[in-house]
């Protein structure tokens, strides 16, 4: 399949963006996938590696939360919290694929393991408030993924790191998630809860205390007892827990600004995945992240774009009318609608209806013979047949222009961000080989080299004949 | 009919505009609606093409029919302090949390309590009366959270009830449980006929059912017109190019010859129809694994130049056609 060709359709072509550079530079480090949910993130991130890998990388790419057939793709049946090593790709330039995916309960409780002794650890992992905590309060996920980018950076084992990011209702939680998680921690209510066991008994501290005790007694009454001492025993633990916290929330940030790091925004030409993509690029910007480009999944082309939608359903109609035959002359009524005929390649307006049967188009002896031995039902059949690859193919140049038109409105704004297509496939991933074709369709750039049936074609409206005659006879 | 009707689906799904057309339809015959949103995303008044709603019910539309759709965009912090003022009249002593920060902690931080609230308050519509002893709204529709995140977010006041063991909080939380765990309540699952969103779909009537919460319909969204059928599917592997090529030059898109304008079509539109019988095949896949799970099932056509408001109504149509309400 090839794609518009972008003279065709484009007045000011955006950048391109070429993923081979960035991926073989050794200086690139890191890459995050990021954009909103639905859009093949997490494939791109999984393409993007294998790429890398087969041009000899050690790669680890972090997914989040794959679909299981992806995983299987990489031929891991289930991923988890350690990288795992793909095995069948091409390692001949040296390269190494991992993958792992995020658990996200399981970096929480490494992060208390690491920095409580066993005895407070075990006190914080069993605490009831922590296993709810753990598993699931908001940004979590986002934390939680920063968290396990800075690990895996800091082990120093691969040379570029993949990370897809969390299916956020936001996609940009994930870099508010550390700063909100540290503000929490850092917060009033944070030491207030703490409070008894650091200001207990020190001097000039009774109207605090007082508060404090308002304080509790009203969450006590709301929470319940238990809970409220559920929380204080959680709260003081993870304080000590997480005591550098601020200081590792912030590590992950600058990690994410060095030079480095490289963002790619993922979306699919839809309006409300790239107008996440626009929000997504200039909050990018505002954080100087360095952003290399957006890449644009899912996109539709046509080999056939020459025929507009407007003339491909004329057509249909014009074939799925009643055929008047009159069997008498052997011809058939001339069929075409007003709208064929506007066309450069339409037949001379007003070919009388018994055209000359020897039409230079007639086609060859042999084939007119064929063409006479068909029923009409088959000739019937093919007609329907034949008006509905026109509809499907009017359907496919409305999806053409729409896309065109966010990307446009997108392009517009953002002219400065370069951009990688990648064609649509009919189909999901299944296999290294579907990871494959998708890192090879955001390498190509195909449209410096356009297919050759998107040429312009001389004009051949008088030099192809009466379309009734060929039929007629 | 179970009157508060939960509607999810993997993201991406249109799982909102789904529940809002439910809304629509279920407001037949004079009957009154309401339609909740959790996620603080304003997208019913998107939908609606109307300004940000605000946390309180409002009237966003009338129904074929005199029926009447209230909205509602729940909003976490506000409905807290509604809580708050509910069980314990707490006054300025509400503010003096938020000063605080616990409300910001119990909205957004801590587990569940937010999900406590949400649900909460939309038990207390499906249960609220009017004087004459009639519901205030005959159903409750709710956009609620994606497939994911469904069942853990209709099941928190369980694990509140577990966490919080006495007190009015695990009272509230019990009752919330008995309307979610009844036949008053149903869940239906929005999705496509694509692999990823059906896999989640199964996964997520799996988890559903384990939890004893009650699974209701299924919705396919976005399902695109069949443009060519079996026969003609057929007819595209072994038709010859020729033919196909005269019978373009018949309408006027050019010579049939080799090389001739329509000759050059009949490849490409070929390759066209062959992506097209690859999704036709995975679609009809996806129909079977539905068909599977033994749930009532409604499918609603794509609306390829997106969604607006004649769009909903017609999709409201659609569901009162094949006998949702």
């Amino acid at each position: 399949m090839s794609r518009p060709d972008p003279a065709h359709h484009r007045l000011s072509p955006p950048r391109l963006l070429d993923v081979d550079p960035l991926l073989e530079d050794p200086k690139t480090r890191i890459v995050v996938c990021c954009g909103s949910g639905g859009v093949g993130k997490t494939t791109t991130a999984a393409a993007l590696g294998l790429r890398a890998a087969e041009r000899g990388r050690k790669v680890v790419v972090l997914t989040i939360d794959p679909a299981r057939r992806l995983a299987q793709s990489m031929g891991i049946d289930s991923l988890d919290n350690t990288p795992r090593r793909v095995k069948g790709i091409d390692d001949s330039a040296g390269g190494e694929l991992h993958a792992m995916m995020l658990d996200m309960k399981r970096t929480f409780d490494e992060i208390v393991e690491a920095h409580a002794d066993p005895e407070r650890a075990a006190a914080i992992l069993g605490n009831p408030f922590y296993q709810s905590l753990s598993a699931g309060f908001a940004g979590t996920q986002e934390y939680m993924a920063m968290e396990k980018l800075g690990q895996l950076r800091s082990r120093d084992e691969w040379d570029l790191i993949i990370v897809d990011t969390p299916p956020s209702r936001s996609a940009l939680d994930f870099l508010d998630a550390p700063k909100r998680l540290g503000s929490f921690l850092d917060g009033r209510l944070i030491r207030l809860l703490t409070a008894p066991a650091k200001l207990g008994g020190r001097a000039g501290m009774k109207f605090l205390n007082v508060g404090m005790s308002m304080m509790t007694g009203t969450l006590g009454k709301l929470l319940g007892g238990q809970l409220l001492k559920d929380v204080q025993t959680f709260v003081s633990a993870m304080d000590t827990t997480f005591g550098g916290f601020r200081t590792r929330a912030d590590a992950t940030y600058k990690l994410l600004q060095a030079p480095g790091t490289a963002f790619l925004v993922v979306a699919a030409p839809e309006r409300d995945a790239l107008r996440e993509a626009a929000y997504f690029v200039e909050r990018l910007a505002a954080e100087d992240m360095p952003l290399a480009g957006l890449v644009l999944n899912r996109v539709h082309g046509s080999g056939a774009d020459r025929l507009s939608a407007e003339r491909a359903l004329a057509a249909a109609e014009n074939l799925e009318e009643p055929r008047i035959v009159d069997q008498e002359g052997g011809k058939a009524v001339l069929r075409n609608s007003p709208e064929a005929q506007d066309s450069s390649d339409s037949p001379t307006p007003g070919t009388p209806d018994g055209a000359p049967a020897s039409a230079p188009d007639g086609g060859s002896p042999t084939e007119d013979t064929e063409h006479a031995e068909n029923t009409e039902d088959t000739e019937r059949s093919v007609d329907q047949l034949t008006a509905g690859l026109l509809r499907l193919h009017a359907d496919r140049m409305q999806l053409l222009s729409r896309e065109q038109r966010t990307r446009d409105r997108f392009t517009a704004l953002h002219p400065e961000v370069a951009v990688t297509e990648v064609a649509a496939l009919p189909g999901d991933v299944h296999d290294l080989t579907g990871l494959r074709t998708i890192g090879d369709r955001l390498a190509a750039d195909e449209r410096e080299l356009p297919d050759p049936a998107d040429q312009p074609e001389p004009p051949e409206a008088t030099a192809e004949g009466n379309p009734a005659s060929a039929r007629g006879t | 009919m179970s009157r508060l009707q939960v509607v999810s689906g993997k993201g991406g799904t249109g799982k909102t505009t789904v529940a809002a057309a439910l809304a629509l339809a279920l407001a037949t015959e004079g009957k009154r609606t309401l339609l909740v949103e959790v996620e603080g995303r304003q997208g019913i008044a998107q939908l609606f093409e109307t300004e940000a709603l605000p946390y309180e019910e409002r009237k966003i539309a009338v129904a074929p029919g005199g029926g009447e759709v209230y909205a509602l965009a729940i909003d976490p912090e506000l409905a807290l302090l509604d809580y708050l003022q509910m069980f314990y009249k707490l006054g300025s002593a509400g503010r003096a949390l938020k000063k605080l920060g616990a409300i910001d902690f119990a909205t957004t931080i801590a587990p569940g309590l937010r999900d406590v609230l949400l649900t909460g308050k939309a038990c207390e519509a499906v249960r609220r009366k009017e004087r004459s002893g009639r519901f205030t709204y005959d159903y409750v529709v709710m956009d609620a959270p994606p497939t994911g995140r469904i069942t853990r977010f209709l099941n928190v006041n369980d694990e509140v009830a577990g966490l919080a063991k006495i007190g009015p909080i695990h009272n509230q939380a019990q009752a919330v449980m008995r309307v979610l765990k009844s036949s008053e309540t149903a869940v239906h699952l929005v999705t496509l006929l694509e692999e990823m969103p059906v896999q989640e779909t199964v996964d997520g009537i799996a988890e559903l059912r384990s939890a004893r919460l009650p699974v209701g319909r299924i919705i396919v969204n976005m399902v695109r017109p069949e443009v060519l059928d079996e026969t003609d599917l057929e007819l595209v592997r072994t038709v010859p190019r020729s033919t196909v090529a005269r019978s373009l030059s018949s309408v006027g898109l050019g010579g049939a010859r080799r090389g001739g304008h329509a000759e050059r079509l009949v490849d490409p539109l070929l390759t066209q129809a062959e992506e097209y019988a690859e999704r036709y095949t995975l679609e009809h896949e996806q129909r079977a694994v539905l068909a599977e799970l033994g749930l009532p099932s409604h499918e609603l056509p794509l609306f390829a130049e997106g969604m607006d408001l004649a769009g909903l109504y017609e999709l409201a149509r659609e569901l009162r056609e094949q006998g949702v309400s």
